[in-house]
């Protein structure tokens, strides 16, 4: 708008994700009662839930043993003394008016996570290094109804379903090394990836087992300090965290440009109307008074403890992406996708384990078989074919024994259906492709004899009569005429 | 000595959600600054070279096994709610989520 057209001031934005994690143990963390996700409002209950007097917490074995071996999987030093404390505040879905988190020694700090960022465009990737703050164990909250009002404001009163309240959550913080939407997504993209890898948490966004919270500030690239920071909650998928990022970066700045100023505040993403709306303006930093819980001792986790868990790991999804590409030859696109889910992953593994072709087995899991999960909306440890026998597939194609237009005739119902060898099935249905010259030469002979006048026609030029004649070929042998060789000696044929 | 004055009564008591009378507030400002003036007393300990501690008693590492014992008076609990709605608790409007 101005004709002076001062120098564009470059921005950057500075993006820390506070994340939590719900832990799929049957028990909760301090009590014996279920974890069950859905069960009847206060079902799920116990003194020591409710916070009673005189009761006792006593810490899940499961939740420590999952804590540091997620902390080990995030390359975090393992706390050698480790403790737990009384977070206090009061809300109604906090029964006892503090939550037993950890503060100043969590069982996991200083660790870091690698992103890797895909390029549509290019097919390439770009890796980046995430630190990790710290991992700490820590008790849920219930869950509110409101009354009255869909809403906080205009309700009349509020209920509350006490069943989450002790469910285990690791909240893991990153530092704030993360610059745009994108690499928020992939962070938690990549951290839910490790959960599942783990099977400590089923990381599922929509039933709100990983939360993930949003610090961001925008800065003039190149000034050291901080801007003002605003809190972004109420995501619930990493497209929402993208999203709801690039719209405050783009709101911050025009602010910073109007020359207005940015209150440090929570906002919450509004998926509706697309954008961010400020829930409360935080008036200095809340005064949770922690102090070490007299109830629970301190964790001493032993090297020998922290180095058998360590080796309890599995291959992480970063540690297979780089095999897949390195060992097997496979572009970042195509490992990517194959190590997104670990049972596919288990999947593609135990297929090419059978000396198989692995960009082939991939193209299958990746192609018609993912489309198959897809619109089945299935998992691939459901499905009727046994990895061994998708290689037998994929070996019998190789092999020429089969066309891939027969494979993939086939699979619907190898999908389905379980069977002993692939092998036996095409023979016994007469689907073995049929490579043999002499036999293929001897049905174009007769077909050109029996059409003279579309020979005729092919020779004067209507060259697409080819497909005619390829069609009444495989009609002939019900599909099973090797296509390549049959063109090519029908080429030759037609050419007289 | 005075270790405590009114404001910071007044905040305590707020951070704890209790109301005070201002005559309350008087007394409690005396009675917490001795009751700190007494614990005041450990710092003439020489506790120089001893490492702090968060523990009072001499133990770690108590965790239970992941195993369900579900708790089989739900009704009992429900029942000692001051308010409930079925089953659920009942509890009163919520007016300021930061209050």
């Amino acid at each position: 708008m101005s004709t002076a057209a001062p120098a564009k001031t470059k921005y950057e934005a500075v993006i820390g994700l506070e994340t939590h994690c719900q832990l799929n143990t049957a028990t909760k963390i301090f009590s014996p009662i279920s974890t069950e996700f859905g069960a009847l409002p206060n079902s799920n209950i116990s003194p020591i839930c409710l916070g009673y007097p005189g009761v006792l917490p006593v810490l899940n074995e499961t939740v420590l043993e999952y804590a540091v071996k997620a902390g080990l999987a995030l390359n975090c030093a393992i706390a050698p003394y480790s403790k737990f404390d009384r977070k206090q505040y009061f809300y109604p879905d906090l029964p006892k008016n503090y939550q037993i988190s950890q503060f100043d020694l969590p069982i996991a700090e200083h660790g870091s996570l690698e992103i890797e960022l895909y390029d549509k465009k290019t097919g390439t990737i770009e890796r980046k290094t995430i630190g990790i703050t710290r991992l700490h164990m820590e008790e849920d909250a219930g869950k509110l109804v409101h009354a009255g009002s869909d809403r906080l404001s205009g309700s009349t009163h509020s209920l509350v379903d006490f069943n989450r309240a002790g469910v285990p959550l690791l909240e893991i913080v990153s530092e704030p090394d993360i610059r745009t939407g994108a690499e928020a997504a992939e962070y938690g993209q990549e951290l839910r990836r490790i959960v599942r890898y783990l099977g400590i948490s089923d990381g599922n966004m929509q039933e709100g087992s990983l939360r993930c919270d949003v610090n961001i500030s925008v800065r003039p690239e190149g000034q050291q300090e901080f801007g003002v920071k605003v809190e972004i909650k109420n995501m619930n998928s990493f497209s929402a965290i993208q999203k709801a990022i690039e719209f405050e970066i783009e709101r911050q700045i025009a602010a910073i440009e109007a020359g207005e100023p940015i209150l440090q505040e929570t906002r919450l993403w509004d998926e509706g109307g697309q954008k961010t709306i400020s829930m409360r303006v935080k008036e200095g930093s809340s005064d949770y008074r922690y102090f070490p819980e007299p109830d629970l001792p301190p964790i001493e986790v032993s090297v020998e403890q922290r180095d058998r868990w360590h080796a309890e790991l599995p291959e992480l999804p970063a540690q297979k992406r780089r095999r897949y590409a390195t060992e097997l030859g496979l572009s970042p696109y195509d490992a990517r996708v194959l190590t997104d889910d670990c049972t596919v992953a288990a999947y593609f593994e135990a297929a090419i384990a059978n000396d198989t072709h692995p960009k082939q087995v991939a193209n299958w899991v990746m192609g018609d078989i993912a489309a198959y999960l897809n619109s089945e909306k299935r998992d691939i440890t459901e499905i009727a074919l046994q990895p061994a026998r998708l290689a037998e597939l994929v070996n019998l194609i190789e092999a020429g024994t089969i066309s891939g237009k027969i494979a993939k005739e086939l699979l619907p119902e190898l999908l389905t259906q379980p069977v002993d060898s692939v092998e036996q099935l095409i023979e016994s249905r007469g689907l073995i492709q049929i490579s043999d010259i002499g036999a293929i030469e001897k049905i174009i002979d007769d077909l050109l004899a029996a059409n003279p006048d579309k020979v005729e026609q092919f020779r004067n030029g209507k060259t697409k009569l080819q497909g005619f004649f390829i069609g009444q070929i495989m009609k002939q042998t019900g599909g099973c005429a090797d296509p390549k060789l049959t063109n090519q000696l029908l080429s030759q044929k037609l050419k007289g | 000595m005075t270790s405590i004055d009114r404001e910071q009564v007044k905040k305590v008591a707020h951070l704890a959600r209790l109301e005070l009378t201002p005559e309350e507030e008087v007394a409690f400002t005396s009675q917490l600054s001795r009751i700190l003036d007494y614990a005041e007393q450990l710092s003439e300990l020489d506790t120089e070279g001893v490492p702090p501690t968060t523990r009072a008693i001499e133990t770690s590492n108590i965790t239970r096994p992941d195993t369900l014992e579900p708790f089989p008076n739900r009704e009992a609990l429900l029942s000692e709610a001051p308010e409930r709605d079925d089953e659920f608790f009942r509890v009163p409007q919520i007016l300021d989520s930061e209050d």
